[in-house]
């Protein structure tokens, strides 16, 4: 079972919904994420998703493309990350989100590769969907790498069957139509797709996209079995002072907000 | 590369590269433009419109004087220049912006470069009542101010786009973006032979009526087929719209001409398929200008639709067969290109084509008369006559004879 499986498990037995803080690896600088790396795994994150900056990401909001040019601006490659979390070595599962273009140049096998054996748990590609990741699961199976897609509100119950049978480790939910950044509210839409996902698959459900408060994450920790958190993060990343004792801050209460949900969660699907 | 479906591929290339969100447009898109492509009534209604209001069949123009001066070849010209808005983009905006309107669509965006796709989204939507969104960088915004002004008039919101190079690429992420956010009720229209799988296609489709009405005229003309096709290449359109009716027929022979910028060895330039590798960029697998990480490289050149770091799937392909040969031209040498057709033969081109027409200067030579080259002159220059004023005023460079 990998990692990222065995930590949903462990989650599902304690009534719990995981907590996946998102931010981009080399913003502003590769120590700073070794550092918020750390800091992340202490204030209670049960996964990490580390960004790999691309220079066209389409999938994202203003503030998540500014962090990715800060990194490009110090050079941060695919290679950079996947040594970085060598080095790190949380105790939590990591998952890569990279744009293809990135890893399609690195190799698809050699990444897979290379990720796996310096500790990656998983990988979500926003802009390769399941039915052109022939290439990527067939390289990601043998080293034990989670393939990790999206699924979004717009998505039939066909594409969410496709999806499912090429995804490993959990399902990624998208909360809204649109792209990444922090949002006042969240749409109704979600606890629709949730649903509709749950009723096709036993995969775990973790949303994002736009889940910027404590007490939203706690609204969504109440319908699905984890909550990413991103641009919010990103945001305190990019303000002046000590980012990384900020971000173990907001990422306290973001867990305390998710805990207070427990067994009344969607539990065990 | 194998796909499970395959959808959508030119060989390797091709494919469907975005997001989730968006896969269930695409799918819908498919079925629809399948549906109206053997559709009569569809097809007969974008005829109509192509005839009575853009102003087609354009002329297959002999030009006299240009061969008489290049030696050798006789030259022809697709007039894709007369076209109501003065380019080949209204082929294509016609034709999506009616499928937009059978969908149900109450809205289109677009991306521009040079502006005159935008100047086609926003005539198209004007024509059938659609609200218009453009995206456009804001450098280009400035070297196409006088299309910006255009797109305004004809009542298209023209979004300025500031992130990254400020160019084509940017305004094809940010649209994209929009897409993404507003996909229920907004139809995207490309600008070229870019983009996820129907798009390649359908643009190609659209854009193929200039390849069929060479296919007509040179018949009539010099009773058989042209020995060379030559168009600009940015994204792709024109040069597919000319080159796809021709691609069984191996005795003629295609030349793709891109922007060679400050000279391809600088790294200045946009010539995508002379000097790029393979990658995912505007969910597509095709050539790409990227560093050795995958990151997309800035690109330049003087004319704003050639300046973009991809290109059309199917010309990937293309070059991969060898069924279509491609070059690249400079910036300086499109320019001389500009003043050649204008002092031959009385045509202002757009910087695009200028960069066909300059590369006749090497193939012309080295074919006889009884060769026939059929160049696209895939728009006119009335929007470039301002920037280029200003190049020439800034490098002292005299427009005198060529
Ligand atoms: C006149 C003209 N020709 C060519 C192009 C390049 O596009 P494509 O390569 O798709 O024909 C443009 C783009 O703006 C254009 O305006």
């Amino acid at each position: 079972m990998s990692r990222i499986a065995a930590t949903f498990d462990r989650l599902r037995g304690e009534h719990r919904q995981a907590l996946v803080p998102f931010v981009v690896a080399g913003d502003p600088d590769l120590a700073t994420t070794g550092q918020a790396v750390g800091a992340l795994a202490r204030a209670g994150a049960d996964m990490i998703e580390l960004g790999v900056p691309f220079s066209d990401p389409v999938a994202d909001g203003p503030i998540n493309q500014r962090a990715y040019q800060r990194a490009l601006a110090g050079g941060v490659t695919v290679r950079d990350v996947i040594e970085l979390v060598g080095q790190a070595r949380p105790a939590v599962p990591v998952v890569l989100l990279s744009y293809y273009n990135p890893i399609v140049q690195y190799g698809v096998g050699r990444f897979c590769a290379d990720a796996a054996r310096h500790g990656v748990d998983g990988v979500v590609i926003p802009d390769l969907p399941a039915d052109e990741a022939d290439e990527l699961v067939a390289a990601a199976r043998p080293v034990g790498l989670d393939t990790i897609f999206l699924l979004a509100p717009t998505s039939t119950d066909t594409r969410i069957r496709v999806v499912a049978g090429r995804s490993s480790g959990f399902i990624y939910g998208v909360s809204v139509t649109g792209v990444t950044g922090v949002r006042d509210r969240l749409p109704e839409e979600i606890r629709e797709l949730v649903g509709r996902i749950k009723k096709l698959t036993r995969l775990p459900v973790c949303v994002g996209f736009g889940v910027s408060t404590p007490d939203q994450a706690r609204r969504v920790a109440e319908i699905a079995d984890g909550v990413i958190v991103g641009s919010a993060l990103v945001a305190l990343l990019e303000q002046p002072g000590d980012k990384v004792a900020r971000l173990e801050q907001f990422v306290r209460e973001l867990r305390k907000a998710i805990d207070a949900v427990g067994a009344r969660g969607a539990g065990p699907s | 590369m194998a796909s499970v479906t395959q959808k959508g591929r030119f060989g390797k290339y091709g494919g469907r590269y975005v997001p989730e969100t968006l896969i269930p447009a695409l799918d819908e898109l498919e079925q629809e433009y399948e549906r109206y492509r053997q559709d009569r009534l569809f097809q007969e209604e974008l005829a109509y419109y192509l005839q009575r209001y853009c102003g087609r069949p354009t002329p297959l123009y002999f030009a006299e004087r240009l061969t008489d001066m290049l030696g050798g070849a006789r030259i022809y010209l697709k007039r894709e220049d007369l076209l109501h808005t003065g380019a080949h983009k209204i082929n294509n905006t016609m034709g999506q912006v009616l499928l937009a309107q059978r969908m149900g669509k109450g809205r289109v965006i677009a991306e521009t470069g040079a502006g005159q796709h935008g100047v086609a989204t926003a005539t198209a939507a004007a024509m059938f009542g659609l609200a218009c969104d453009v995206y456009m960088g804001a450098e280009d915004m400035v070297r196409q101010e006088l299309n910006v002004f255009r797109m305004r008039l004809l009542g298209a919101r023209v979004i300025p786009v500031e992130s990254g190079s400020r160019t084509l690429k940017d305004a094809i992420n940010e649209a994209l973006r929009d897409w993404v956010t507003n996909v229920r009720t907004t139809f995207y229209v490309i600008g070229s032979v870019v983009g996820p799988h129907p798009y390649p296609s359908m643009v190609r489709d659209f854009q193929s009526v200039i390849g069929r009405e060479v296919r007509t005229q040179s018949t009539a003309e010099i009773e058989r087929l042209p020995d060379y096709l030559v168009a600009c290449v940015g994204g792709g359109s024109n040069a597919m719209g000319l080159f796809y009716p021709f691609k069984d027929d191996p005795e003629v022979k295609m030349v793709g001409v891109e922007a060679g910028g400050l000279g391809v060895s600088t790294g200045h330039h946009a010539a995508t398929l002379v000097a790029g590798t393979p990658g995912v960029l505007h969910g597509a697998f095709s050539y790409l200008l990227q560093d050795g990480a995958g990151q997309i490289s800035s690109t330049h050149s003087v004319s704003a639709g050639l300046d973009y770091p991809g290109v059309g799937p199917e010309h990937s392909y293309f070059k991969e067969t060898g069924r279509a040969k491609y070059v690249a031209v400079s910036d300086r040498d499109a320019l001389q290109g500009f003043r050649l057709l204008s002092q031959t033969e009385g045509i202002i081109p757009a910087l695009e084509p200028a960069h066909a027409i300059a590369y006749l200067r090497t193939l012309v030579p080295t074919l006889s008369r009884d060769h026939v080259v059929v160049v696209g002159l895939s728009g006119r220059g009335d929007k470039d006559v301002q920037h280029v004023s200003r190049i020439v005023q800034s490098s002292n460079e005299a427009l005198s004879s060529p």
